[in-house]
């Protein structure tokens, strides 16, 4: 009857209630209660029929019950008058034979949730813990929790707990799942159920027994669990592996959640677990139900971050079926981007080519900044594909393609003339800010590459008044300042017609403000502009650094299994919404995940005599004592974060090319080294990583392995333990050109007095003497081996200390020569 | 944990409310409505938070099925259990639509009281479930000429009979019990492609994913034995049997299944429960035993007249007496293509231009193996530029391949033990379907 209201409704139903004809009739009786649970259902408020119901109540129709039971517990709590009358029909069928009849009347007497009802509750709830029937003992020992929930503040019965605790033993598995639910409910302010060796082996033996819902819950609460020995967790590994590799995905991953937990401590171990799981979790990826595919994509992504190579062999897998859902295809996509290397670059891209023509626009976006993603380290293939997509002049591929070249260029200054020449002529199909906003901000930073670049300006400012968005207005400021910088003449009319508009007839209070800012500043002279506004450009340097060190898998374990990495996408995407990438840190991703980390992680102090000792046979001839004499420590804290170490790089960088000897800081010191090791550029990250780590020398960034220019960036704290008690920071790139270089030539600059002392020249100062022979030497043993290939030390130091510099530096050829000694 | 269930129909009528723990109010429901209208995109994420209650979701039949939860629940089990869920609901009620959904309200809140408890899931296998439920399923199927013709004049077999009709798996489980229905078994081998071919008609990635279901319709059955072919093998290195290897990558097996006479003999035990439920589910990656089922050769060009012209030819690889059927080739036009016209080969396919997806929908109703059929598409796009043929392609293709696996899997033979009483029915069926068939251009 959905044409008739609301009140007509439930009138009409009440008659059809207490007519007695329909009363003796039991399936019209049924089928009027269905109309009144289906009203219910529907929104329609029938809680006016509740003293109608409550007399249905008393039937021996078993359907009808629970009929009844669905209209009474929606609506007890609106009558708890009534719901008093109910009772006494509950507490009969709490006595009846059938045991279905009496786990009904228990579940339901439980979920009428009236505080006031509660003593007449506990007398049957405390029989059903002792009843014959599984059903009834299930629905009991829930009960309880549903009790002690009612009246949480409420003293916690120790007779009920102990009952719970020794119903764990139940033949019944549900009833056993079912005491640790309820325990962990009522004993919520103590941390929940006591986990011991005991519970713990007990819960492990019967996991079998149980269906996987069961499983998942007992694995979640064996997290809390820790062994007592080592024989004994690896014990509990064994037992779980199987459930590791189970087809159902829950129990694949509450295992490997607890699996975590339990190693937390062992890395190696954590690390075989994700390689277990793979198989599982890539069959989800290719479930039928796209809900469990999404979700077993989040998890990937996680796992990603610490074992990047995990999913390398099997990157086809994240190819996008055409007919998925725009989600499904983003996440693939995040994923296919970690996945590339040199042997698939090509297929991928040509992959990701296909979705950059998606109808869904968001799709194709997507597909565009991920090839952005992949020119940070195959720019010219990429910038290809980018340039090609422009020819469409479509306004969504566009405005896409045109912020994409604008991240890529900021990371990659190289790809400059490419992005300069295809920008001719977009600005007739860009329509968004977004889009508009990137155009503007390229013409600012290349404006003497780009020819047109005053005619596209002149465009943007004859329409400055129709302009509704903010952003582009500001940049359009920035733009025609920095382009009059650079092309006076042609800039000079236009810059002062937008000036006079903006500081006299724009309404927007910020734009106003800027512009006046610019006005003033020209007032002050043009070095001063120059200075404000080409100050900073992007270190080229940084185009290689598309590698991030994989993180500890403790980062993300807490997170694993949880709804958090399913949620998490929608934050990213907004990240593709931004402004110039001056106002944004580079690689915002890691950074402070990765402080926090290494703060906690433990420090430990590697006196440099002991490295010294451990060096390698051919390099331990004669090191003159002086030079590491004073034990020397290393450590990571306090750490310093990407963006951090990246301002505090090229801020030496300009200080050192710009004033030049005569203005140098004192408490800083700049050292390049050129020392040779043939293996180093083609061990892998990981392994690199972890043996800087072992002495404490954190890497920050690096290029994967066999890409050249090569380049790892990383950085240390020294500090004497001896005499001089100050802390120095030191941050160093190694950098490998490729070319074997001949000339073998030992430079060392020291930056205060500007020396460059040629290898093997006179020396001036003893400690140099000894770091130059030393260095020699290294190239003169692999020499032998017939290598020629040289590695670039670039060492920079705050505050100066020369010693704790030659220590550090002879901790990281030591460390290096290891590292390329193993490879052998 | 999971604090309350609610099933919405897409035009978001309360089809189903039930809250276990009484943690939030009905309102979320409406407001879980607005946030996923609000939403653009043809699907809004499957997760979604208001204050600190979580909305998951799954879409099937064209329902919501909606849990909330707290945020630290594992999204995999949510996920699992409301497929699970709605795999019972269709088990019990026959079918999943709003319609049944509907009739069915009271089955389904009978269902719901049974598995979930207090918000932790109890049990969803349709063997404990059966002794709880009493209440009898609506059929919502409206009565059909054909069922009829099903039966022999004079319970003579006919032809028909021999062919499970296509409604018979949709029916509720227990209906057989008060209507003395057949009792009935089918084992489905179903298997799903996805297939990248490119432009020079190299096979660039080739995954299947099969599995193999039994819906099982009989009240009692102690045990079934499914025989696989003798020469199937897991992973590379193991070969068995002299003739053609039937070979996958991975494979998994349900708990229930006993795999003692699998490694001899390749026999599945296994005491099937009522509903449905699968058996083993399989993988093969990158390797197809034979040829991929289709090959397109297109020729596309602009014409003087600014019209694009593309001349495709479909060739269907299967074996001859095997026929595709629902073909579907979505091919990706240029934005801004105004209309269409065609040349098809034969009247029973047709080709429509679909403006809002931006491509040509080529349909073939039935696609005989061993054949090839051509079509002209003849497109008006004002302003056609050579950059726009960058638009067109990757062209997908949909379709199904009945009585027919592309691994090569078979079911030997199918035993129940002990001999039924009374007539029982045992049905086989394959089919393939195109998970996604890309042939770049």
């Amino acid at each position: 009857m959905p044409y008739l209201g609301g009140e007509d409704t439930v009138r009409e139903l009440r008659r059809a209630l207490s007519n007695p004809n329909v009363q003796s009739d039991q399936l019209r009786y049924r089928n009027t209660i269905l109309k009144v649970i289906r009203a219910m259902s529907q929104g329609v408020d029938v809680s006016g029929l509740f003293s109608d119901m409550v007399k249905a109540c008393a039937t021996v129709d078993i359907v009808q019950k629970k009929l009844v039971y669905v209209f009474l517990c929606s609506y007890a709590a609106l009558n708890p008058e009534l719901s008093l009358l109910v009772i006494n029909t509950l507490r009969k069928d709490c006595q009846d034979p059938n045991p279905m009849v009496r786990s009904l009347a228990l579940r339901n007497m439980t979920n009428l949730r009236l505080p006031s009802l509660m003593e007449y509750v506990e007398q049957p709830l405390t029989a059903g813990l002792r009843d014959r029937a599984a059903c009834v003992r299930r629905v009991a020992v829930l009960g309880w929790a549903k009790l002690h929930n009612l009246q949480p503040n409420s003293e916690i019965d120790a007779a009920v707990v102990n009952e719970l605790y020794s119903l764990l033993r139940d033949p019944d598995p549900v009833v056993m799942v079912n005491c640790l639910r309820a325990l962990e409910e009522i004993l919520k302010e103590e941390g929940g159920i006591a986990i011991n060796k005991p519970i713990t082996h007990h819960l492990l033996n019967r996991l079998k027994e149980s269906d996987v819902w069961g499983q998942c819950e007992v694995l979640r609460i064996l997290q809390r669990y820790r062994p007592q020995s080592e024989d004994e967790l690896f014990d509990i590994l064994s037992l779980l592996d199987a459930s590791l590799v189970s087809p159902h995905p829950q129990v694949m991953a509450a295992t490997l959640s607890l699996f975590l937990s339990l190693c937390s401590g062992l890395p190696a171990v954590s690390l075989a677990a994700l390689e277990r799981v793979r198989g599982p979790l890539l069959a989800a990826c290719g479930s039928v139900s796209r809900e469990l595919r999404f979700t077993a994509l989040c998890h990937i992504q996680l796992l990603l971050r610490s074992l990047p190579g995990l999913m390398g062999a099997h990157y086809k897998r994240f190819f996008c079926g055409y007919a998925e859902p725009a989600y499904i295809k983003q996440r693939k996509m995040q994923v296919l981007v970690e996945l590339v290397n040199d042997d698939n670059v090509t297929m991928l891209l040509d992959e990701l080519k296909g979705y950059c023509t998606d109808v869904n626009t968001d799709t194709a976006q997507a597909a565009i900044s991920a090839i952005g993603r992949i020119g940070r380290s195959y720019s010219d293939r990429c910038l290809e594909i980018l340039t090609g997509l422009l020819a469409l002049k479509q306004e969504h591929i566009t405005s896409a393609v045109v912020q994409t070249m604008r991240d890529l260029v900021w990371v990659c200054p190289q790809c400059s003339d490419t992005v300069c020449l295809a920008l001719e002529g977009c600005e007739e199909t860009l329509q968004d800010s977004q889009g508009r906003q990137a155009l503007l901000w390229l013409l600012g930073v290349y404006g003497e590459q780009v020819s047109s670049a005053p005619y596209t300006l002149e465009v943007f400012i004859d329409g400055v008044r129709s302009e509704v968005s903010l952003g582009v207005k500001m940049e359009l400021l920035t733009t025609t300042m920095r382009l009059f910088l650079c092309r006076p003449a042609e800039t000079q009319d236009m810059l002062g017609r937008l000036l006079h508009y903006c500081i006299e007839e724009e309404p927007d209070m910020c734009v106003r403000d800027q512009a006046l800012l610019y006005y003033r500043l020209l007032h002050c002279g043009i070095e001063e502009t120059q200075k404000v506004l080409q100050g900073r450009r992007s270190d080229p340097s940084l185009g290689v650094l598309i590698g991030r060190p994989s993180e500890p898998i403790s980062q993300w374990a807490c997170s694993f299994n949880t709804l958090e990495p399913l949620r998490q996408g929608t934050v990213e995407t907004d990240s593709t919404s931004r402004g110039s990438p001056e106002h944004v840190t580079f690689e915002p991703k890691p950074n402070t995940d990765l402080s926090d980390t290494l703060n906690c992680s433990q420090v430990e102090k590697v006196p440099s005599g002991s490295v010294s000792a451990s060096r390698c046979t051919d390099a331990s001839a004669d090191v003159p004592a002086s030079s590491i004499a004073a034990p020397l420590s290393l450590s990571l804290s306090p750490a310093l974060s990407p963006e951090e170490f990246e301002r505090l790089w090229l801020q030496r960088q300009v200080l050192h090319s710009e004033q030049g000897d005569e203005k140098m800081e004192e408490d800083y010191m700049c050292l390049e080294e050129q020392i040779q090791f043939p293996a180093i550029p083609h061990c892998s990250p990981q392994s690199l990583q972890a043996a800087m780590q072992l002495v404490n020398i954190q890497t920050l960034a690096f290029t994967p392995p066999h890409t050249l220019p090569w380049r790892v960036y990383l950085y240390t704290h020294t500090q004497h333990a001896g005499d001089s008690p100050h802390i120095t920071l030191i941050l160093g790139e190694l950098l490998y050109t490729g070319e074997a270089n001949q000339r073998a030539v030992l430079k060392k600059g020291v930056c205060d007095r500007e020396l460059a002392v040629e290898g093997g020249e006179e020396e001036q100062v003893e400690e140099e003497e000894e770091a130059t022979a030393d260095g020699q030497r290294i190239r003169v043993s692999m020499r032998k081996e017939g290598e020629e290939e040289e590695l670039k030390v670039t060492l920079k130091q705050q505050p100066r200390d020369d010693k704790a510099l030659k220590g550090f530096l002879s901790i990281l050829t030591t460390v290096l020569h290891t590292l390329s000694s193993e490879r052998k | 944990m999971i604090s309350q269930v609610f099933i919405l129909s897409s035009k978001g009528d309360h089809l189903i409310y039930k809250d276990f723990r009484g943690e939030a109010g009905s309102d979320v429901v409406g407001i879980f409505y607005e946030k996923v209208t609000a939403l653009t995109g043809d699907q809004p994420p499957v997760v979604m938070s208001h204050k600190d209650l979580h909305f998951v979701h799954v879409r099937q039949g064209g329902l919501y099925w909606v849990a909330t939860t707290t945020a630290d629940s594992s999204p995999f089990t949510i996920i699992e259990f409301l497929n699970r869920f709605t795999a019972l609901v269709k088990d019990y009620c026959g079918s999943l639509s709003e319609k049944s959904v509907q009739m069915n309200f009271a089955l389904i809140y009978e269902l719901l009281d049974e598995v979930v408890d207090y918000g932790y899931i109890q049990t969803t296998s349709s063997d404990v479930l059966k002794n709880f439920i009493q209440t009898e399923a609506v059929s919502s199927r409206p009565f059909s000429l054909f069922d009829l013709s099903n039966v022999g004049l004079f319970g003579a077999e006919t032809q028909q009979s021999k062919v499970a009709p296509s409604s018979a798996a949709t029916r509720p489980i227990q209906s057989s019990r008060e209507q003395g229905g057949k009792s009935e078994i089918f084992v489905d081998v179903i298997e799903r492609m996805s297939v990248v071919i490119g432009t020079n008609g190299v096979l660039m990635k080739a995954d299947v994913e099969g599995e193999i279901r039994v819906k099982c319709y009989m009240p009692s059955c102690s045990e079934m034995r499914i025989g696989l072919n003798e020469e199937f093998s897991i992973g590379k290195s193991q070969l068995r049997g002299y003739g053609a290897a039937v070979r996958v990558d991975e494979c998994s097996f349900h708990q229930a299944v006993r795999l003692d006479e699998f490694d001899s003999h390749r026999i599945l035990r296994l005491c099937p429960s009522q509903g449905e439920q699968t058996v083993m589910q399989y993988q093969l990656s990158d390797d197809l035993p034979s040829a991929p089922p289709f090959r397109l050769f297109p020729t596309i060009e602009r014409d003087s007249g600014g019209r694009l012209l593309m001349y495709l030819k479909l060739r269907c690889d299967l074996p001859p007496k095997s026929a595709a059927i629902n073909v579907c080739a979505t091919i990706p036009v240029p934005k801004g293509s105004v209309s269409l016209s065609q040349e098809l080969s034969s009247p029973d396919q047709s080709a429509e231009l679909k403006l809002q997806n931006r491509a040509v929908d080529w349909k073939i109703p039935r696609f005989p193996g061993g054949t090839q059929l051509s079509a002209l598409f003849k497109l008006e796009v004002p302003g056609l530029s050579s950059a726009s043929m960058l638009e067109v392609g990757p062209v997908g293709l949909s379709f199904e391949l009945p009585k027919l696996t592309v691994t090569g899997l078979q079911i030997r033979f199918l035993r129940l033990s002990p001999i039924q009483p009374g007539p029982s029915q045992r049905w086989v069926r394959y089919v393939t379907h195109s998970d996604s068939y890309t042939i770049r251009i």
